[in-house]
Parts: structure tokens; C-alpha cells; sequence
């Protein structure tokens, strides 16, 4: 078994997921904040295009991104304008991909973490002085502490998992775009079961770890205890 | 501000909407001592305390304390809750759950400014009974735990008004004789003044300097405790527990028959032995149900508080049984309620003197 071929798809597939769980964090938070406080009339469209990617096959989501990213597309133009490199097929068109495919993921544990801190928590902190930053600060963000290592276990392991959008934009180019589960696929079409086996069994048990802090948590928040 | 003898003002002209229900307050009120907001549940009270604080933000008018103007919708003035410096105990504890007790406590000093800072947090957890709880988190405390932090919080903010929604109801009949006190110097001792809602009349009656009552969204009136409770015109006066307030003065134990003198404007009442030393100033109840009225001074009874007074008004009683009946004794006032029937058998009229009849005496504070 040849270990460096092996080892590349790994290392990609750790380097994208974190960029997007990094990315998505940013992003997320902001707009779980707003979600969750929101009451206006824009937040349940808001919360649908947020959530498409749940329900969407990734074939859909990678087609329409597949022409964004091109060089004629919505993103891909000005990207190709300003930097001179194609979207599609790139590592960066995957982080891109990624972000939209695994934000409902990032964003509802948040939303529903920042609802959790109710107004009256937040009134007493006003009343004790504390401004609009410092309550996010010194309160929603603690409180949220839960909500966060679940949105970024999920979303990390949610881009991991990745497979259908993948393959619509990046492709299947090895050290560029084959991460492990474009090359699991690519190990069991050219009959390479010794590999794609290495590989699934990999998946697999980091996947059930992920899900099991996840529920761990969720089961710690139930029976009420702190830290 | 010219001097420590002006008389600080909290001026509030508040107008509140919320479905059918309206707050509308329009008042001076003294800034200074304790002021208990009084009156039915739903009557705004609540909702008046938010208003000032500055969390309703729908709220329109204008409110400003001496020359410090909070809000002002001629200007589009609105100062923001962190900015006010108004403290606020809720009806919740609402502690913040990801801090133990030491932290909650010092969320707000940390975010005073250092030369406002009245209290120290040694201070506040021996007076409030904290030391115990401090490494604690909230969620391990009782009801009446979890309040009492609340107000060493809010204390140690140090606010320049303080605004209590029922912060004793939690605690138990001793805790709250333990803090009832401790609330009561703060204005003197720390020039807090605060405003105190409280479905209580005990509470009331213990604690407060001023009396606002608060009906249907509206203060129906305002005035120095004692003169409110004197007054036949209040929905105060129809209470099964309506009665003059008056502050008295231990003059002498009777230790054979177990007896304390009390004096008040020159006339003295005589009560089971109290535990107070001479001279201790007390603040006492005479409730009208336990005041009876004859014409002649009466020989021979086992009542021991018998005061010669007159009659100043009458005013009929919502129930058509009892008319309340308002007596004068040496610049004192008293209140009595007794059946109709007897008042018109006696046919008793402003200026009669009677003869006042006490049964019993509710020491307050």
C-alpha cells in the first residue's frame, strides 16, 4: 500500500474542513445572533436559504456553484479578474463550496445556543452597567460556549463527510482536489479495496467520535451541570 | 445642584402602550428614603419600574432625576439601561449561570466607576448572608439564595437609584427579617434612594418613606406613608388591614406584669414587652378593625388602650355594614371601622368625642 497516496487525500480533508469550520464560524455567528433575536418578516426566508442545503441533492447545489465559480460565472469572473486563477476545480472553489453546503449545520446549533440566553439575562447585565458588546462578550458568548463546540464539530465533521458537491466543483485531482471521499470513490472504481477500506474505516470512527461528543454534550445539558 | 437641602426630584411623564393595557404616569415624586409602589397585580407596577430603568424602549414622554435627564422625546433623548445607572432587582433572580456566585457578584463592580463604588463585596456578602455561597454555582442555590445574590449584585453596581420588583418574595419570614433592615439604611447611610414595588402592606409599612399607589396603570396618589394611611379617600382605607401608621417611643418595661409603655404625641399605649431598650424609636399599625369607639369613658374593661379623641370624618366602608371613622388625639390620627348600625345607634359626627377603644397594636419595625 502506497502510504503517501494515502496520506494526501487525509491531510486535504483535515486543511478544508478547518478552513470552513473557521470560516463558518465567522460568518455563522453574526447571522445565528441575528436569527435568533430577529423578528422581522426577512427571517424566515433568511432561515430557509440557510437551511437549503439540508434538503437540496448536492448535485443541485454543485451545479449552480459549479457555474458561479466558473470563469463566466457570478464569482468566478471577478475572481479570475482580480487574481488571475479559476474558481472551479481550485482547493479555494471547495472552501467556498463547503461553507454553503455545511452552514445549516454551524448556524442552527448557534441560533439555537443564542436563543437559549434569553432578554431577562441580558437585561440584568445591562442594568449591571454592561454595554451591548460586553453583554455579547461577557455573556452570550459563554453562555454559547455548548452551542459553539457543537455547530464546529458538526460543521467540521459535516465538510469531511462531503462528497456530492466535491465532485460537481473540484473534481478529482489528486493533492488538489481529492479529498477522502472523492478518493474512496476513486479506490473502489479502480479496484483498490485495500486503500478505500484504510479510508472508510478512517471516516467512519472520526465520524462516530464526532457525534458522540456531540451527544455527549447535548445529554450533559440535559442533566443541567456545568463546564 | 446647589446643595445637599435641595430636595431631589424624580420627574417622570411616562406613557406606556401594551395591547389594552395603558401606563400612564405623570408625577414629581421625592427622591430620597424609600418608596414603596403599591396596588393590585396587573396594575404596572412592574412596568413602571422597567420604564425608568430604561428596558422599555417603546416608552414615550420624558423622566429626569435633579438635572440628569434619562429621557426627553422632544429631544430624542433615550439613555440606554448600562448608561443610566439605575440598578434593578427582578421579580427572577436572574443570575448568569456560566459565573459562580463571587463572579456574579462582581459583574457589576468590575463595570463601576471606581469613584462611585459605595460598597465593598466583603460588605455585601456579610450583610446579605453570602460568604457561605460564594465558590457556588447558581444553579445550586434556593429561591431565596439565588435572590439575595441577586441584590448584592445589583448593590455592588452601585447605582444611584435602585429599583426592588418583590426581591423578598422568595425568602422566608426569617431571612427577611434579617434583610428588611439592612435595605432600610441603605438611602440614609449611602444616599441610594430607592423604589420598591410590593404586594405586601407589611413590607410597605416596614420599609417605605413614601407611598405611591399605582391603579390601572395610573397613580391614583402619592404622599408621606403615614398621611396615605390616614387618608378615608384611598382604595388603602377599604382594606381589611387598613389602619393609622404612627411612630412611637419605648418609655417604660413593666417587668412584673410583663408590659412595655409606649409614647406617641403624649398619649401612651401599653403593649406585651418588648425586647427594644428606652427610647427606641418604633414604627407601629393600629389597624381600624381593631379599634372600637364608646361615649362615655368606659369603667371596668379589660382593654388597656383607651384614647380620649375626636371625631374628624366619616366615610361609608364598601361594605354597607362598616363605616370607617377618622379620630384625632393630640395631633395623632386614628382610624377606626365600626358597623353602621352602632355608628348611626350612637349617632356619631364629625367633632364627637369618643372614646378609642384599642384591642391591639401591630408592631412593624
Amino acid at each position: 500500500m502506497d502510504t503517501t497516496s494515502l496520506w494526501s487525500p487525509v491531510l486535504l480533508t483535515l486543511q478544508l474542513a478547518t478552513y470552513t469550520t473557521v470560516i463558518l464560524l465567522l460568518i455563522a455567528t453574526p447571522l445565528a445572533w441575528w436569527l435568533a433575536r430577529s423578528t422581522g418578516r426577512t427571517k424566515p426566508a433568511v432561515e430557509a436559504v440557510v437551511a437549503l442545503p439540508l434538503v437540496l441533492p448536492p448535485t443541485v447545489l454543485g451545479f449552480y456553484l459549479l457555474i458561479a465559480l466558473g470563469p463566466h460565472g457570478l464569482i468566478g469572473a471577478p475572481w479570475l479578474a482580480v487574481t488571475g486563477d479559476t474558481l472551479s476545480f481550485s482547493f479555494t472553489g471547495l472552501v467556498i463550496g463547503s461553507v454553503l453546503y455545511s452552514m445549516p449545520f454551524v448556524v442552527q446549533p448557534l441560533q439555537t445556543a443564542f436563543a437559549a440566553t434569553g432578554e431577562q439575562l441580558l437585561e440584568a447585565a445591562a442594568l449591571l452597567r454592561a454595554s451591548p458588546w460586553d453583554r455579547f462578550v461577557s455573556i452570550v458568548l459563554p453562555s454559547a460556549k455548548r452551542g459553539f463546540i457543537v455547530a464546529a464539530t458538526l460543521g467540521f465533521a459535516h465538510t469531511v463527510g462531503e462528497f456530492g458537491v466535491i465532485l460537481m466543483i473540484g473534481g478529482n485531482i489528486p493533492g488538489k482536489t481529492q479529498v477522502l471521499s472523492i478518493a474512496i470513490y476513486d479506490r473502489v472504481e479502480t479496484l483498490q479495496y485495500g486503500e478505500a477500506h484504510a479510508m472508510a474505516a478512517g471516516l467512519l470512527l472520526f465520524s462516530f467520535a464526532a457525534l458522540l461528543l456531540v451527544y455527549g454534550l447535548n445529554r450533559r445539558a440535559r442533566a443541567g451541570t456545568v463546564q | 445642584m446647589s446643595g445637599a437641602s435641595t430636595q431631589a426630584m424624580l420627574q417622570m411623564q411616562l406613557r406606556l402602550r401594551r395591547g389594552d393595557f395603558v401606563l400612564d404616569v405623570n408625577d414629581t415624586l421625592p427622591h430620597t428614603g424609600i418608596i414603596a409602589v403599591f396596588g393590585p397585580s396587573g396594575a404596572g407596577k412592574t412596568s413602571l419600574l422597567r420604564c425608568l430603568a430604561g428596558l422599555e424602549p417603546a416608552v414615550e414622554g420624558s423622566l429626569s432625576l435633579n438635572d440628569t435627564t434619562w429621557q426627553d422625546q422632544t429631544r430624542k433623548l433615550f439613555v440606554p439601561p448600562h448608561q443610566r445607572g439605575i440598578g434593578m432587582v427582578f421579580q427572577e433572580a436572574r443570575l448568569f449561570d456560566h459565573l459562580t456566585v463571587r463572579d456574579n457578584l462582581e459583574y457589576g463592580l468590575r463595570r463601576a466607576p471606581t469613584a462611585q463604588r459605595r460598597l465593598t463585596l466583603e460588605e455585601v456578602t456579610t450583610a446579605l448572608h453570602l460568604e457561605p455561597l460564594l465558590k457556588h454555582a447558581p444553579q445550586q442555590l434556593s429561591g431565596g439564595e439565588a435572590q439575595r445574590v441577586a441584590l448584592g449584585r445589583t448593590l455592588l453596581a452601585s447605582p444611584q437609584l435602585l429599583l426592588l420588583d418583590e426581591p423578598l418574595s422568595a425568602l422566608d419570614r426569617t431571612l427577611k427579617d434579617a434583610i428588611l433592615p439592612f435595605l432600610a439604611q441603605l438611602p440614609g447611610r449611602l444616599g441610594l434612594p430607592i423604589i420598591y414595588v410590593s404586594h405586601t402592606l407589611d413590607e410597605v409599612i416596614r420599609l417605605a418613606d413614601h407611598l405611591l399607589l399605582l391603579e390601572d396603570g395610573r397613580i391614583s396618589s402619592h404622599g408621606p406613608l403615614a398621611d396615605m394611611f390616614q387618608r378615608l379617600d384611598l382604595s388603602l382605607a377599604q382594606r381589611d388591614d387598613a389602619g393609622a401608621v404612627l411612630e412611637a417611643e419605648v418609655n417604660a418595661h413593666d417587668d412584673h406584669y410583663h408590659l412595655t409603655t409606649l409614647g406617641f404625641a403624649g398619649q401612651q399605649l401599653t403593649v406585651s414587652r418588648l425586647a427594644y431598650a428606652i427610647g427606641t424609636r418604633l414604627r407601629l399599625q393600629i389597624k381600624a378593625r381593631d379599634v372600637s369607639l364608646t361615649l362615655q369613658p368606659p369603667a371596668d374593661t379589660t382593654i388597656l388602650n383607651i384614647l380620649p379623641c375626636t371625631i374628624s370624618a366619616l366615610a361609608s366602608a364598601r361594605s354597607p355594614a362598616q363605616t370607617l371613622i377618622k379620630l384625632e388625639t393630640a395631633g395623632q390620627v386614628l382610624l377606626a371601622r365600626v358597623t353602621r348600625k352602632s355608628c348611626e345607634q350612637l349617632d356619631l359626627k364629625p367633632g364627637m368625642k369618643v372614646y378609642a377603644q384599642i384591642k391591639s397594636v401591630v408592631l412593624v419595625a
